[in-house]
């Protein structure tokens, strides 16, 4: 008995010393963004506003943040449609050799980031598409759909297949039934699709990098300030409030999808 | 004559079950369809025009479209190249190693002690991770670096009077920030695994008289190799080909192949070769991944 409860106590304070592992880089960002300095290092100035208002006049910073939220809603969308056909197809129907296609489908998730990237760019440049929002949004479509996927498939597998059946016997079509039936049920997942395709999108930095031609997007914004010294200060005040939203979205997601859980139950009772 | 009509009849009932079933998979791939006709064209297309232009060659700003192997001369002729890949692979390696050494703990913890409230901890262990790439690497800059955090953390205390160098600009401040960028994918997928372990197993071990040490090593840990092997492949084969976290604190040292793929892109613009060097990464990664496999194989069968 001691034995064991010593083992839970080295092992927690380990827990625990790894969540500060974690959290120390994304500490740093809002911590230094009130710092009352040039410089980020210890000791600390005083305490400031500057930076979020130097943040606040910046252009560049407000079209590429517009940039990048069309882009992430676009792909969001899209890839979460994609997701639900492709999850419904590998839910509710049986298909030869599924697994093969569905690994196809998931190859994304194994290539390196940089050689998806230069790939579409030639891709790209033989075809005489010029460079763009749409081009970069293409790219995130890749990396986006298999996630959404992932994500639907084991929502669609919670889900009793039976009340979908019951609605076509009950003389509607596939439509309705879909509309009627399937929908509300895998609404949770459909949501947290959205949502984890957005974020991902929103934070993509290597295929926009090379995709993306004149027009930038949050991620390549920042990483053209990180080259200024004096810019510094507020790239990390950019940082905080980019931690604060995220953090706000994933613990929304979350009660969302919990809510989505509990409602399933009490239908099945 | 009755006998007859009954086995025309399932013959006939096989035969709509047939075409159902056939149906039924013609119907499922159609839905299947626009997911794959976009993956294919924006994925596999792209990586066979990536592998025909690596046989191509580049003259000044012109690519010249007749087959040549030069680009992968080049790679067995310069041993930068050959040298940087290597280091890559190696960087790689202790990343993987180091992430999933140090979140195996995590997820046994999580898995194993935590009553109340799993979820709460898996969200906790993602949420840095959906916070801005760049910026997380950016802050390890800030904390490794010259002027960085430790350093004027510890010269205000007393404790050192110069500067450390050895913390930034290096393959070890590379394989930290890794560690620390690619934790949750590692945590993941070895969480779920433990997670699904029949707990009866090891209080069986237990009750047989092994000690706690010997049931985690020839019941837990091989249980646990499915979360473990995938773990160790989603952190390897991204990582090869990073370059972001090598162009900011890696130093010329810690420099990687994504790095010299990109400028090949860029300043070197020279897209053959940079498209050969990729397929000899891809190349070279799978061979790895093969033999990492081939190693899980071989320790599987000697714990067994």
């Amino acid at each position: 008995m001691t034995a064991g409860t010593k083992k839970f106590n080295s092992l927690g304070v380990y827990a625990v010393l790894y969540l500060i592992f974690l959290y120390l880089p994304v500490a740093v960002l809002p911590l230094f963004s009130f710092n009352d300095s040039q410089y980020i290092k210890f000791p600390l100035e005083g305490f400031t506003f500057r930076w979020y208002e130097q943040l606040a006049g910046s252009h560049g910073l407000q079209n590429a943040l517009w940039n990048s939220v069309k882009v992430g809603l676009s792909v969001a969308v899209i890839s979460t449609i994609l997701g639900i056909f492709a999850a419904k197809a590998v839910t509710r129907y049986r298909i030869k050799r599924s697994g093969f296609i569905v690994g196809v489908i998931m190859v994304p998730l194994v290539i390196p980031e940089i050689i998806l990237g230069i790939s579409l760019l030639m891709t790209f440049s033989l075809s005489e598409i010029k460079l763009s929002l749409v081009t970069v949004g293409i790219g995130h479509l890749m990396l986006c759909t298999p996630f959404s996927m992932l994500v639907l498939i084991s929502r669609m597998e919670g889900f009793d297949k039976s009340l979908e059946e019951a609605a076509q016997d009950l003389g509607e079509n596939a439509w309705f039934t879909f509309w009627r039936v399937t929908f509300p049920i895998i609404k949770p997942g459909v949501i947290a699709s959205v949502l984890l395709t957005f974020t991902i999108s929103f934070d993509e930095f290597v295929l926009a990098f090379f995709l993306a031609g004149t027009d930038a997007t949050l991620p390549i914004h920042i990483w053209s300030q990180l080259r200024f010294p004096d810019k510094l200060p507020s790239v990390l005040a950019l940082g905080a409030i980019i931690v604060v939203v995220s953090t706000i979205v994933i613990f929304s997601a979350e009660f969302v999808r919990r809510g989505g859980v509990q409602l399933t139950k009490r239908s099945n009772v | 004559m009755d006998s007859l009509s009954t086995t025309n009849k399932t013959s006939f009932f096989d035969k709509t079950r047939i075409r159902y079933r056939k149906s039924e998979s013609a119907r499922g791939l159609s839905l299947l369809s626009p997911t794959l006709v976009i993956i294919l064209l924006g994925l596999l297309f792209p990586l066979l025009i990536l592998f025909t232009l690596s046989f191509w060659k580049q003259d000044y700003v012109n690519v010249i479209q007749t087959f040549t192997l030069t680009n992968y001369a080049a790679f067995f002729e310069k041993k930068i190249y050959y040298l940087i890949l290597y280091r890559s692979i190696k960087i790689s390696a202790f990343v993987m190693l180091a992430t999933v050494v140090l979140a195996y703990p995590l997820a046994y913890f999580i898995a194993f002690h935590v009553k109340k409230n799993k979820i709460m901890w898996i969200i906790l262990v993602t949420v840095p991770f959906w916070t801005s790439y760049l910026l997380r690497v950016f802050s390890w800059k800030v904390i490794l670096g010259y002027n960085g955090l430790i350093n004027s953390g510890l010269e205000a205390v007393g404790l050192i009077s110069a500067p450390l160098e050895f913390l930034l600009y290096n393959p070890f401040a590379v394989v930290i920030t890794l560690a620390h960028a690619w934790a949750a994918v590692a945590i993941l997928p070895i969480y779920v695994s433990l997670e699904k372990i029949d707990r009866s197993l090891i209080e069986a071990s237990r009750d047989l008289g092994e000690t706690a040490i010997m049931t985690f090593i020839r019941v837990t840990l091989p249980l646990s190799l499915p979360g473990v092997i995938a773990a160790c492949l989603l952190v390897f084969i991204p990582t090869v080909g990073d370059y972001v976290t090598p162009a900011l604190v890696g130093g010329p040292r810690g420099l990687m192949i994504g790095n010299i793929i990109q400028s090949m892109f860029g300043k070197a613009l020279n897209w053959p070769l940079g498209a050969a060097l990729s397929i000899i990464s891809m190349v070279t990664v799978t061979l790895a991944v093969c033999i990492l496999l081939g190693g899980f194989k071989f320790f599987r069968k000697k714990v067994s």
